[in-house]
């Protein structure tokens, strides 16, 4: 995190330079302001508790992934069984049914492909597009995607699905990717964060320099809405990573299923009577569908967190 | 172009630079504003309007299709399943909202006062559950949630107690507003974080000057500071309260007789419309439910930015 540390430190300069507080000021300051605070232990102990909440949940997970069924239902929950059981867990997740955990996986890897990638090009073009030119109905636009973001996703999947089906779309990829490219909330950050990061002045020197207004966009624009883009990317792709009841009303066939349907209908099939129970396998899969989307959010935390301050600013 | 940006600035352009200026700005900011209104048009536009148009009609047996006007919301609005979805929904955003965004709202100014020891640690923490599909937190929580074999039958094993079912239908309710808090609190304790993040920090100091201590700069300073952030998240914590779906839905398989097909709104929905095959009706349900959560999301945001002025 020397990214947050520098602005922090910056930040804690500016104000506490000469400029803005008077000098003999500083020196008679209280031991802890929101200028100049002091870790606290018992605030510290506090916010712990909410961070054991958290965590816990996701520890047993980490934990009941090694056990193997018999371990699962005799040992205690927090803690390991007899035998560690880990890989083979995983192998036999990737196996079960012909391993066809690997082909959700593939599917779902597709949906994010195509459908965050897609609602992540539409919301930055849109989003530039709404902050940087003014175009008749631009406010329209802003008015009714905004509003369109209060209606409840089932008043939409009637019909949605009704109308996929008259155009031959329900039970195929398509269903699910295509209601997936629309992010309200990408276009709104990206548009409030493209008011801040492209300054008018850059465009209009371009312009000036004689370059195409597409041009323009791929070579100054760009580069200078990244951080807004990664975090419109990430948070589409778990949109789409941990979407579950757009494919639930429009996918029937198994082989087109998401992780998550398919985790599901492994719960499902312990349910019924004369079902195999796979609760080790439902247990290894949740483990397997959440560990990506939890490496990259680590990984790439540094940009989307500054995108979503940035787009915080207007608010 | 020999253009100084100079003089560009203090004369105005001529008329006719000025009208072909503004032909190419409506050109281009819809050239790159197009593809995403066509789309939108397509997956939310077309649905609510085709949504709309088969609310005013009723498949029958006999006789097929006709036009009934409005016969399916006065059916709605009397139908004793959907309001006691909704009254579910409504308790549901009565207690687990306030709790949800209390938590949030407190462990960002923690975090954001500085005082944390390892705070990039909690940031990220503490946002993880977010990450994890709605699936796999009511699957997990689930089999928490166990009596036998769960998390709940070993504390009950282990120390001699009796918990109570979580899965019991008085209990439900809670133990979902448990899963969607568990789920969210990091998330919008990321949304309240990033808006503190860039209140000026002069602001504080000249607080501090005028005498306020760490509390009253939080009220007077920082919670009015961030208000827009407050409101945003309030509406879509409602919006998502009205929604619910997935966690119950999951839950069903393992507590079939504390949430019934019309636990939720939602829920009645779609067994209306993919169980029983009534998608006028099922139709009609969710425009009432979409009219009453607009309502309420906007009523809040008049609120929420009537106080500011």
């Amino acid at each position: 995190m020397t990214a947050t540390a520098t602005t922090d430190h910056v930040r804690r300069a500016a104000a506490t330079s000469p400029a803005a507080a008077p000098p003999q000021r500083t020196s008679r300051r209280r031991p802890s302001t929101p200028l100049n605070p002091r870790r606290s232990v018992p605030l510290t102990l506090v916010t712990g508790l909410v961070l054991v909440y958290t965590l816990l949940p996701l520890g047993w997970l980490v934990i009941n992934s090694t056990k193997n069924q018999r371990d699962l239902v005799t040992s205690f929950g927090l803690w390991f069984g007899e035998d560690v059981n880990f890989w083979d867990n995983v192998s036999r997740t990737l196996t079960y049914d012909d391993g066809v955990f690997v082909r959700w996986l593939l599917n779902t890897l597709f949906y994010v492909l195509a459908g965050a990638g897609g609602a992540t090009v539409l919301a930055v073009l849109g989003g530039y597009a709404l902050a940087k030119y003014d175009f008749p109905g631009r406010k329209a636009v802003f008015a009714v995607v905004i509003g369109a973001v209060a209606i409840p996703g089932t008043a939409l999947a009637v019909p949605t699905f009704l109308m996929f089906s008259g155009m031959g779309l329900t039970n195929t990829p398509w269903a699910v990717i295509i209601p997936s490219l629309i992010s309200p909330f990408g276009l709104y950050l990206m548009w409030v964060f493209a008011s801040e990061a492209v300054p008018d002045e850059l465009l209009e020197a371009a312009r000036i320099d004689g370059s195409g207004e597409l041009r323009t966009f791929f070579r100054i624009a760009l580069p200078l809405l990244m951080p807004g883009t990664i975090t419109v990317l990430l948070f589409s792709m778990v949109a789409t990573w941990n979407n579950y009841f757009l494919p639930l009303i429009m996918i029937k066939d198994p082989d087109w299923y998401p992780l998550t349907l398919g985790l599901n209908a492994w719960n499902a099939q312990a349910q019924t009577a004369g079902g195999e129970a796979v609760f080790d396998l439902i247990i290894t899969g949740s483990l397997l569908t959440i560990a990506p989307i939890v490496v990259i959010f680590l990984l790439l935390q540094r940009y989307w967190q500054s995108g979503l301050s940035a787009g915080s600013v207007k608010e | 172009m020999t253009l100084l940006p100079t003089a560009a600035k203090t004369a105005p352009p001529p008329r006719p630079r000025a009208n072909a200026r503004s032909r190419m700005n409506t050109l281009v900011g819809w050239g790159f504003a197009g593809p995403f209104v066509a789309v939108f048009a397509l997956v939310f536009l077309a649905p609510i309007g085709y949504s709309v148009y088969l609310t005013l009609f009723r498949d029958r047996l006999v006789g097929g299709r006709s036009f009934v006007g409005l016969d399916n919301y006065v059916q709605a609005l009397t139908d004793p399943r959907f309001w006691d979805g909704f009254s579910n929904v409504a308790l549901f955003l009565a207690v687990q909202v306030p709790i949800m965004l209390g938590i949030s709202l407190l462990v960002a100014l923690a975090i954001d006062s500085g005082r944390l020891y390892g705070t990039s640690f909690f940031r990220i923490a503490i946002f993880l559950p977010y990450a994890v599909p709605a699936v796999v937190a009511s699957l997990l929580w689930g089999f928490m949630y166990g009596t036998r074999f769960g998390l709940v039958g070993n504390i009950n094993d282990a120390f001699g107690v009796s918990l109570p079912n979580p899965l019991s239908p008085s209990l439900v309710l809670a133990s979902i507003g448990n899963i969607v808090t568990w789920e969210f609190v990091g998330y919008n304790m990321l949304i309240f974080y990033a808006a503190l993040r860039v209140v000026p920090r002069s602001l504080y100091e000249a607080a501090a000057i005028d005498g306020a201590g760490e509390w009253r700069i939080v009220l007077s300073v920082k919670l009015p500071a961030i208000r827009g952030a407050l409101v945003i998240a309030t509406i879509f914590s409602i919006i998502g309260s009205f929604q619910l779906f997935n966690e119950p839905s999951i839950l069903q398989k393992l507590a079939p007789n504390a949430i019934t097909n019309d636990f939720t709104p939602n829920l009645y929905t779609y067994s209306l419309s993919f169980a029983g095959q009534q998608h006028n009706y099922a139709a009609t349900v969710a425009i009432v439910m979409g009219v009453i959560t607009a309502i309420i999301a906007y009523a809040v945001q008049l609120r929420g930015m009537r106080k500011k002025g």
